[in-house]
């Protein structure tokens, strides 16, 4: 007689052929599920990071008006008295002349590896770039001190007073060590120019080809061509690599700290010393915790950086997207 | 006529400035490493970099900063290793699962604005993050802050050379009848392992170099790091420390610190090149 088994025989170990399937799909869409958090968190940090400064920030956001804070001169914080306007000035002055400097030489140099150099040139320098871009920010500290505030101190400062003296903005009358505005400017413009050059080169290269061949094609210099067509059409993407540039060198710390000088005023002259947000973060955070509201004060500091750069770079990301769709 | 003439003259002096701004840039380049070079290697000794400090270091007794050495590699392997497992999977999804979304298109954006926060801005979220766990600042405090910021590093690293991966080879994949999580980690890792081999030292030498986000978290102590709840030291700050002091066979020592951090960071840039040209051989081109 021939017996009919009621269940099927079991499938030779646990997950059989049905249900190894089922279980890829399971793996497939649990895997997915969690990496997909993960990323959603990533977008949920900056959002986080800005809620956890804001609350150490609050108390003293609280009870002093944000216009006392952001443009007060006074800061005495065992009085209670908490002005950033010198950091602000600061920051500001040593950002913007390193911007001086680091704009026109990455503007120069992006056209030149994206316009004039030989691949084996574009080869050569892509590496040597990068590597300028991973060198610690404390030995770029270390290469201001020993040798740019020397030669701002010994050979820049008493020229620009033999020569332009009587202009105050050029007067190292007041500090006459080399350390200040001018040396932090030139450290951080260093430190800026890889991610200028390389985003600025990146747009420069999507500006599509048949735009040269077609304006080369009336026979103009290559140059000509570079100024009237190809940076007219990449110019959002340029804008772009020079505010993430700024926002790079508004948020330097350790560098700048080491060669400005930290004193908290508001510069008059590029030899000036400074005190920027950044420096004035990292060198009090040892005492902060013993004066009343000085935490809060510093940490209020970094919010407002946060914020700043923040702002800044969205404002990059967004032109920069905009271009790249523009250019698809 | 005179117009071709003036734009040859301009071409020539355009093309003059710009050789002469990459001679500049390149050249800031050179002079960095050789100044480092040049101070470092007379102040360089062997016990310096097998002794942690003994009493008196910071005027210019015996010691030397193996502590700095220790704790910056505990610091940035452990900080490497968590922006990787971080890290990986996010730059997956965006890559093999994640199509078109606002999503993703958020979380491209926010990864791009991670970047560009400065350090000091992480080690201040850290360091609030830390004061409301209660925890002191600690090997691992430094840990969790440099990881911050060493993840958007990491991420885009990681996507860059996911895009490189063939479309043809996961396409094939598909027809087979593999799911996006088979892709994503039998097909596109391994086809990506030398580059993301090469975005895991970019970051290791990002991370170790860095101190605005240690100096809050991490702290800094004399003592060899033995636990991940105790401060640890780091090369970055150990320089800073040094030179910061008024005696000079200190800051010789600053110097010599100095050296050994720029050349780990060289070795591992080098190294990182070198891996994404060696482990390429086993890659579908």
């Amino acid at each position: 007689m021939l017996t009919v088994p009621d269940k099927p025989a079991p499938l030779p170990g646990i997950l059989g052929p049905k249900s190894r399937t089922e279980w890829r799909r399971l793996q497939n869409r649990l895997g997915g599920r969690v990496m997909g958090g993960m990323a959603a968190g990533t977008a949920l940090l900056v959002m986080v990071m800005v809620a956890a400064l804001l609350a150490r920030a609050w108390p003293i956001l609280r009870c002093k008006p944000l216009g006392e804070l952001l443009l007060g001169t006074s800061w005495h914080p065992l009085e209670g008295a908490f002005g950033f306007w010198p950091f602000i000035v600061g920051t500001l002055w040593v950002t913007a002349l390193a911007m001086v400097i680091a704009v026109p030489l990455c503007t120069l140099c992006a056209i030149y590896l994206a316009e004039y150099a030989r691949p084996r040139m574009q080869r050569a320098a892509k590496p040597l770039i990068d590597l300028l871009a991973g060198i610690p920010s404390v030995v770029y500290g270390l290469w201001g001190t020993l040798t740019v505030v020397p030669l701002i101190r010994e050979h820049i400062g008493p020229w620009a007073d033999r020569h332009l003296g009587h202009i105050s903005l050029l007067s190292t009358a007041a500090n006459p060590t080399g350390y200040g505005v001018l040396a932090g400017g030139i450290v951080l413009a260093v430190m800026v120019f890889p991610i200028i050059i390389s985003v600025m080169e990146e747009v420069l290269r999507s500006v599509p080809d048949g735009l040269r061949e077609a304006t080369l094609a009336l026979g103009v210099t290559r140059w000509i061509m570079v100024r009237k067509v190809v940076l007219r059409r990449a110019l959002p993407g340029v804008i772009a690599a020079v505010v993430l540039g700024f926002s790079r060198a508004f948020g330097e710390t350790m560098a700048v700290l080491m060669v400005v000088g930290n004193v908290p005023q508001a510069p008059r002259s590029i030899f000036d010393a400074a005190y920027p947000l950044t420096a004035l973060i990292a060198n009090n955070y040892g005492e902060m915790m013993s004066v009343p509201l000085y935490d809060a004060a510093l940490m209020g500091a970094g919010l407002f950086l946060l914020l700043v750069v923040l702002g800044f770079n969205l404002l990059a990301r967004l032109i920069l997207r905009r271009a790249a769709r523009r250019a698809m | 006529m005179r117009r071709s003439l003036l734009w040859k003259i301009e071409e020539a002096v355009m093309k003059g400035l710009m050789i002469g701004a990459l001679v500049l840039v390149l050249g800031c380049l050179l002079l960095i490493l050789g100044t480092v070079l040049w101070r470092g290697l007379p102040a360089v000794n062997l016990t310096m970099l097998i002794q942690a400090p003994q009493g008196g270091f910071y005027t210019g007794a015996e010691g030397g900063i193996l502590n700095a050495i220790l704790g910056s590699l505990y610091l940035a392997v452990g900080a490497t290793l968590a922006a990787f497992l971080l890290g990986l999977p996010i730059a997956l999804h965006l890559q093999v699962y994640a199509g078109r979304s606002r999503l993703v298109e958020a979380v491209r954006l926010s990864l791009d604005v991670l970047w560009g926060i400065p350090s000091i801005v992480y080690g201040a979220f850290g360091f609030s993050l830390m004061l409301f766990l209660g925890m002191r600042a600690s090997l691992l405090g430094g840990i969790i802050a440099l990881s911050l910021v060493e993840l958007p590093i990491m991420c885009r690293a990681i996507e860059e050379v996911l895009k490189m991966v063939p479309f043809e080879l996961t396409e094939s994949a598909y027809t087979l009848g593999a799911t996006r999580w088979e892709v994503a980690w039998k097909v596109v890792v391994r086809q990506g392992l030398p580059g993301i081999t090469s975005a895991i030292l970019l970051a290791f030498g990002r991370g170790i170099g860095d101190a605005a986000s240690v100096l809050f978290t991490a702290g800094y102590t004399d003592n060899l790091p033995t636990s991940l709840l105790r401060p640890a030291a780091s090369l970055p700050l150990a320089i800073f420390f040094q030179l910061g002091t008024p005696f000079p066979a200190v800051q010789q020592r600053a110097y010599a610190s100095a050296l050994v951090l720029t050349a780990i960071v060289l070795v591992i840039s080098v190294l990182s090149r070198l891996a994404s040209e060696r482990l390429s051989r086993y890659v579908v081109k």
